[in-house]
């Protein structure tokens, strides 16, 4: 066994050695490798976390959001409908929601109003998302004016800040209380934004989902599955704007890994013969090679995936943010809770370090089993 | 006192590694622990507030609330635009909305 070991850190010695006379080629090679593997790692490891941290906090949700539509678009709700979807066996609770959007020109920002019970409000009183707070640098106690629906100017006295630790949730969002909700958006009393619903049995969800569009044709029943679902395929990897322009770079990559792997230099095929010449089997050859391509690779592999976890999970995917935040101005400040999926970090490691081994052995091998004669004048 | 070995200075690189990545796994099973109590309240406020969407795209009304979006509005102005706001390039549209109604070309 120690005559292995011994034999093995010798090929070791030899490799790196050789992998020192192309040091240019070789560190272009191990950071090219390394930028590919932190990228992929980085919306791997970030899209999963992303979906899991949304079907955590979304579990509590609404079982079932019923809205109004008039041709097609989102109408405002009757709140005599409320009636009728009470009347439907399994629903234990019918909550009327008042909600919508303002565009906050002095920021370029749009803001998500709404009507919350469980927030007791004053006229004249709103409590407001840090993110919010921060592009419009108000904080509680000041004053904070909007234009209501007739152009007039509004103004609200910030009574606090929502939890800074709920960004991911609540970062555009202003509470106001119901009539000051009513008289800036210029809403009449019976209509209300859309409906949430309590059901009995979740599993009678998608039925009751049905009984409502039955009996009120012009609503559309948006079940807890569908919200979460949707959430599900946010950041789907495949259609994701960060790789498909990254697939262009990883193809690159690719060709390059292959033509520095697969296609032996005149030089390298010499090296082999002369190896061979002065006694070296083919099996010494080809584990040298075997550990040429493992020190690349693995060094490379473990290097990006080690960035790429602090890159996610330590400075919240600073190089995503302008790619997520779009045209946006409010852009929450959240830090994601790690969650690695064995599964997508084998897989990773199966379609990086297995064949950048297999492109090196391959072509190593043909030129090892040729006379050492013939590959040296070649 | 001899020379290190390259081979050795390989190994330590690979130990460093190994390190990393048991610290890493390490975090990756303690947060999700420690970030239990701000899960816990985060979910809580979606459910006092009745809210249905994370604040991830503020940039249009459709992309800030993706699952009360309606049909027509990432295609306000005409039928076949390309959707303008960049976030439309991450999030697909949801199952039900993915078979195309008519071949439009």
């Amino acid at each position: 066994m120690r005559i292995w070991i011994e034999k093995q850190r010798n090929l070791i010695d030899f490799t790196l050695s050789s992998l020192r006379r192309r040091l240019g080629k070789n560190i272009a090679l191990v950071l090219t490798f390394t930028a590919v593997v932190f990228f992929l790692s980085s919306v791997i490891l970030f899209t999963q976390a992303l979906k899991k941290e949304a079907a955590l906090i979304l579990k509590g949700t609404p079982e079932i959001v019923v809205q109004r539509m008039i041709a097609g678009r989102h109408d405002l709700m009757p709140l005599s409908y409320g009636d009728k979807i009470l009347q439907i066996r399994g629903v234990t609770s019918l909550t009327p929601r008042l909600w919508g959007y303002y565009y906050d020109p002095a920021v370029k920002a749009n803001y998500t109003l709404m009507v919350s019970d469980r927030q007791p409000l004053a006229a004249g009183e709103i409590l407001i998302g840090p993110g919010i707070s921060r592009s419009r640098q108000v904080f509680p106690g000041d004053l904070l004016s909007f234009r209501n629906y007739r152009g007039e100017p509004a103004i609200f006295q910030v009574k606090g800040l929502l939890a800074a630790e709920s960004e991911l949730v609540n970062s555009d969002l202003v509470l106001i209380s119901e009539p000051d909700f009513r008289s800036f958006s210029g809403l009449a009393s019976p209509f209300v934004t859309d409906f949430a619903l309590r059901v009995r049995n979740p599993r009678e969800l998608n039925t009751i989902a049905f009984k409502i569009t039955e009996l009120l044709p012009d609503t559309r029943p948006i079940v807890r599955d569908e919200i979460l679902r949707t959430y599900d395929s946010v950041f789907d990897w495949r259609s994701g704007m960060v790789v498909v322009i990254f697939s262009a770079s990883a193809l690159a990559f690719i060709i390059l890994a292959w033509e520095k792997a697969s296609g032996l230099s005149a030089g390298e095929r010499r090296e082999i013969g002369i190896l061979k010449a002065i006694g070296w089997e083919t099996s010494d050859v080809l584990l040298m090679k075997f550990w040429e391509g493992t020190v690349l690779a693995l060094s490379s592999f473990f290097l990006g995936f080690i960035l790429a976890y602090a890159h996610v999970f330590f400075t919240s995917a600073i190089l995503f943010e302008h790619a997520l935040k779009g045209w946006a101005i409010l852009y929450p400040d959240f830090r994601l809770t790690p969650f690695i999926d064995p599964y997508q970090v084998v897989t990773l490691f199966s379609l990086t370090v297995i064949p950048y081994l297999a492109a090196t052995i391959i072509p190593s091998w043909r030129a090892a089993t040729v006379d050492p004669d013939t590959v040296m004048r070649t | 006192m001899n020379p290190l070995r390259p081979s050795s200075l390989f190994f330590g690189f690979l130990t460093a590694c190994a390190l990393a990545l048991i610290l890493i796994s390490l975090h990756a099973l303690i947060q999700p622990r420690l970030d239990q109590e701000r899960l816990t309240k985060l979910g809580r406020m979606v459910e006092d507030l009745t809210l249905t969407d994370l604040c991830l795209f503020t940039e249009a009304r459709y992309t800030r609330h993706l699952s009360q979006a309606d049909l027509h509005s990432p295609f306000q102005d005409h039928p076949l635009s390309l959707e303008h706001f960049p976030s439309g390039s991450f999030v697909r549209p949801p199952q039900r909305f993915r078979p195309p109604h008519a071949n439009l070309d």
